[in-house]
C-alpha cells in the first residue's frame, strides 16, 4: 500500500520581530516541519515498520527550495521519498489559499494514487486548518478531521479513528479507505532522526515538480484570497507588571498570593 | 444570488454549543452590511427545540434539518450544500470547531466558493475583509475576499453570545439524506480526561506550559505546587508530550476551569488555552515574551525566567 504525507516547511518567529510590509522579516523566523506534520509523519512511519506487505511512504509538499533541508527530515524519520511542488506562480502569491492548496495536491494524489492521505490539523503559519478535508472532497476520499488516535493496519480496508472534540471529549468513528486523516498533536511521539536516518536520506529522491508538470496552469493557484495587511495586534493588556529582580518580583507575587486567601499552610 | 446571510448552528448531544449563539450575532452584523437577512439551520437532533431556543431577536428565518441525532459530517455537508443551493446567500458561515474543520472545508470545495476560516472579525465593504491570525497569535492579518458569494469559518468566543427572545420563523427544509455518503460512520463519544484528581475543583491551580523545556523540570513546578498548596496543571504541549496526564490539562481539548487564582508559568496563551481558563478570577503570569498574548489577560505579570523566578517564590513560601 501506499500512503501519502502532506507535510509543510513553516516559520517559527522569535519572540521580539518586526514586520517587513507583508511578511514577517526574515531576520526572526526560524524553518521547521510543521509541528502538526511531524505527528503525521509518525503515524505514517509506524504503520510502514508494523506492516507485513510493503508499503511505501511518500512526503508531498508546497514549497521552495530551500523547504528541501526541512523535507529531508521527513525522509530521514522514516518516508521513503518526496515531492515537492513549486512553481513562480506560486511564490507570487501573498496567501495561498486552500483552494489552490487542494488543487495542486490533486493532482498529486491522482498521479500517486494512495490508500491513504496523511495531514497535520493546520499548519502552524496560515492556520487555514482546511486542506485535507478539502482534498478528500475533491479527490473522493472518505475522511476525519482531528484525528487524535488512529488504529490501523497497512492492507484494512477500515481505519478506526477517534476525533478530539472539545471539552475531552471523543469522538469515535470508522473511515473506509481510500481516506485522508488530519492529524492533531499527541498522538504518537515523534522521533528524532538518526544519524544512520539522515545519512540514508541525502540518496533518497526528492522530486521537483512545477505547475506545468502537474498539468495545471499559473490561474490555478490565482486564489481568490489576498493578504493586504499585517500587523501586531495591540496588546489590550492591563495586567500589573511587576518589576525589578527575581527575588524583588517573587515577593510582590508572593503578596498577591497571601492576600487571595488561596496559599495553603 | 440575495443579500443573505447563512450560519449553521453547532450542537453535541443535545446542547446547542456557545458557538452557535456567537455566529447569530456575526451572521448578524454581516447581514446588515450587506442589506439582506440571517438564516439559521440547525440539523439533527431536537431540531424543533433548538429552533426555539435560536429563536433570538438577531434572526430572520431558522431552517429546520431533521437528519439522524448527532453530527455526522456527510449528513451536515450535503445539507448544508442543499440548503445553500435553495437560498443562495452571499455568505455562508460556520463555525471553526473541531467538527466545523470536518465540513466546512468539505462544503466550501463542493460549492466551489472562497473560503476564509477562523475568522476573528468579518467587515463587508464592497467586499469581504476578513481579520483572521497567523503565526499563532503574533501577528493578525486583514484578508480581502473576491467575489459576491463566499464560505467563513468563525472563531469561537469572538463574537458576543445573542440571547432574549425573538420572532424568527421557524420553516423545515425538507431533505432527503437516504443517497447520504456513509463511508465514515460515528460509532459513539468517550470522556477522556478523568483521573486521580479534578483540576476545575480546584482553588489554586499552578499552571506550566513549554517554557519548561524539559520533563525534569517539572520537579519545579511540583515544589512550587508543595510550597503553596496549588493543584498542577499544564497546557497542550505537556500534555502532548505524555509529561503529564490528560486530566491535568487546561483548554479547548482538555477542561475549562474557573479557580480563584490561575497562576500561568512558561504559558505564552494560545487561543485553544485561553478558552480553558479565562473564567478564572484571578490570572497571574509568568513568561519571557512580554507579547505573550497570555499577558491580555492577566490580572498580574512577571515578565521573566521561570527558571529564576520560580525558586525564589518557592523560597518566599518555606
Amino acid at each position: 500500500m501506499k500512503i501519502l504525507v502532506t507535510v509543510k516547511e513553516v516559520a517559527a518567529v522569535e519572540d521580539e520581530f518586526e514586520i517587513d510590509g507583508l511578511s514577517i522579516d526574515e531576520r526572526y523566523l526560524e524553518y521547521d516541519l510543521n509541528e502538526w506534520d511531524d505527528y503525521a509523519v509518525e503515524a505514517a512511519v509506524q504503520i510502514a515498520e508494523a506492516a507485513d506487505e510493503d508499503v511505501e511512504v511518500v512526503a508531498a509538499t508546497i514549497g521552495p527550495e530551500r523547504s528541501e533541508e526541512t523535507i529531508r527530515m521527513a525522509l530521514a524519520k522514516g518516508a521513503d521519498r518526496a515531492v515537492r511542488v513549486w512553481d513562480d506562480a506560486i511564490a507570487e502569491q501573498t496567501l495561498l489559499d486552500v483552494d489552490a492548496k487542494v488543487s495542486v495536491f490533486e493532482q498529486v494524489v491522482a498521479e500517486e494514487e494512495p490508500d491513504l492521505v496523511l495531514t497535520g490539523v493546520q499548519a502552524a503559519d496560515d492556520a487555514f486548518g482546511a486542506t485535507g478535508v478539502a482534498l478528500a472532497n475533491r479527490v473522493g476520499y472518505q475522511w476525519a478531521a482531528v484525528v487524535n488516535e488512529l488504529d490501523y493496519a497497512a492492507g484494512d480496508d477500515v481505519a478506526t479513528v477517534r476525533r478530539e472534540l472539545e471539552g475531552g471529549i471523543e469522538e469515535i468513528t470508522e473511515v473506509d479507505l481510500p481516506a485522508v486523516l488530519s492529524i492533531q498533536t499527541g498522538i504518537n511521539e515523534p522521533r528524532y532522526a538518526s544519524l544512520r536516518g539522515i545519512r540514508q536520506a541525502q540518496q533518497k529522491e526528492i522530486a521537483p515538480h512545477d505547475l506545468s508538470d502537474l498539468g495545471l496552469d499559473a490561474e490555478t493557484v490565482d486564489g481568490a484570497l489576498e493578504l493586504v495587511d499585517m500587523y501586531e495586534p495591540e496588546s489590550e493588556s492591563d495586567a500589573t507588571i511587576f518589576e525589578g529582580g527575581a527575588e524583588e518580583t517573587a515577593s510582590e507575587l508572593a503578596a498577591v498570593l497571601r492576600e487571595k486567601g488561596v496559599v495553603g499552610e | 444570488m440575495s443579500e443573505d446571510v447563512l450560519f449553521v448552528a453547532e450542537h453535541r448531544r443535545g446542547d446547542l454549543r456557545d458557538v452557535s449563539y456567537e455566529g447569530i450575532t456575526a451572521g448578524r452584523e454581516l447581514a446588515d452590511a450587506l442589506g439582506g437577512e440571517l438564516h439559521v439551520a440547525v440539523i439533527s437532533g431536537p431540531v424543533e427545540e433548538f429552533a426555539a431556543s435560536l429563536d433570538t431577536p438577531e434572526v430572520d428565518i431558522i431552517h429546520t434539518i431533521d437528519a439522524g441525532e448527532e453530527f455526522d459530517h456527510d449528513t451536515y455537508a450535503a445539507a448544508t450544500e442543499a440548503l445553500h443551493a435553495e437560498l443562495e446567500p452571499a455568505a455562508l458561515l460556520l463555525p471553526n470547531s473541531v467538527n466545523g474543520l470536518d465540513y466546512a472545508p468539505a462544503v466550501a470545495d463542493s460549492l466551489g466558493l472562497p473560503y476564509a476560516t477562523d475568522a476573528v472579525d468579518i467587515a463587508y465593504d464592497d467586499g469581504l475583509v476578513v481579520t483572521r491570525e497567523m503565526y499563532g497569535s503574533k501577528v493578525e492579518t486583514t484578508v480581502e475576499v473576491a467575489g459576491d458569494q463566499f464560505v467563513v469559518s468563525i472563531r469561537s468566543g469572538e463574537w458576543a453570545a445573542a440571547d432574549g427572545a425573538g420572532d424568527a420563523e421557524v420553516t423545515p427544509f425538507e431533505f432527503d439524506d437516504s443517497g447520504v455518503d456513509d463511508g465514515a460512520r460515528v460509532q459513539g463519544f468517550e470522556e477522556v480526561g478523568g483521573g486521580d484528581v479534578d483540576i476545575g475543583e480546584a482553588e489554586f491551580l499552578v499552571s506550566i506550559g513549554r517554557g519548561i523545556e524539559e520533563e525534569e523540570n517539572l520537579d519545579l513546578i511540583r515544589d512550587l505546587c508543595d510550597a503553596t498548596g496549588a493543584t498542577l496543571s499544564a497546557s497542550r504541549p505537556i500534555v502532548d508530550n505524555d509529561w503529564l496526564p490528560k486530566n491535568r490539562q487546561v483548554g479547548q481539548s482538555g477542561k475549562q476551569v474557573t479557580p480563584k487564582v490561575y497562576l500561568a508559568i512558561g504559558i505564552s496563551g494560545a487561543v485553544q488555552h485561553v478558552a480553558g481558563m479565562k473564567g478564572a478570577e484571578t490570572i497571574i503570569a509568568i513568561n519571557t515574551d512580554p507579547n505573550a498574548p497570555i499577558f491580555d489577560i492577566a490580572d498580574y505579570g512577571i515578565v521573566g525566567d521561570l527558571f529564576d523566578v520560580v525558586p525564589a517564590l518557592i523560597e518566599e513560601f518555606n
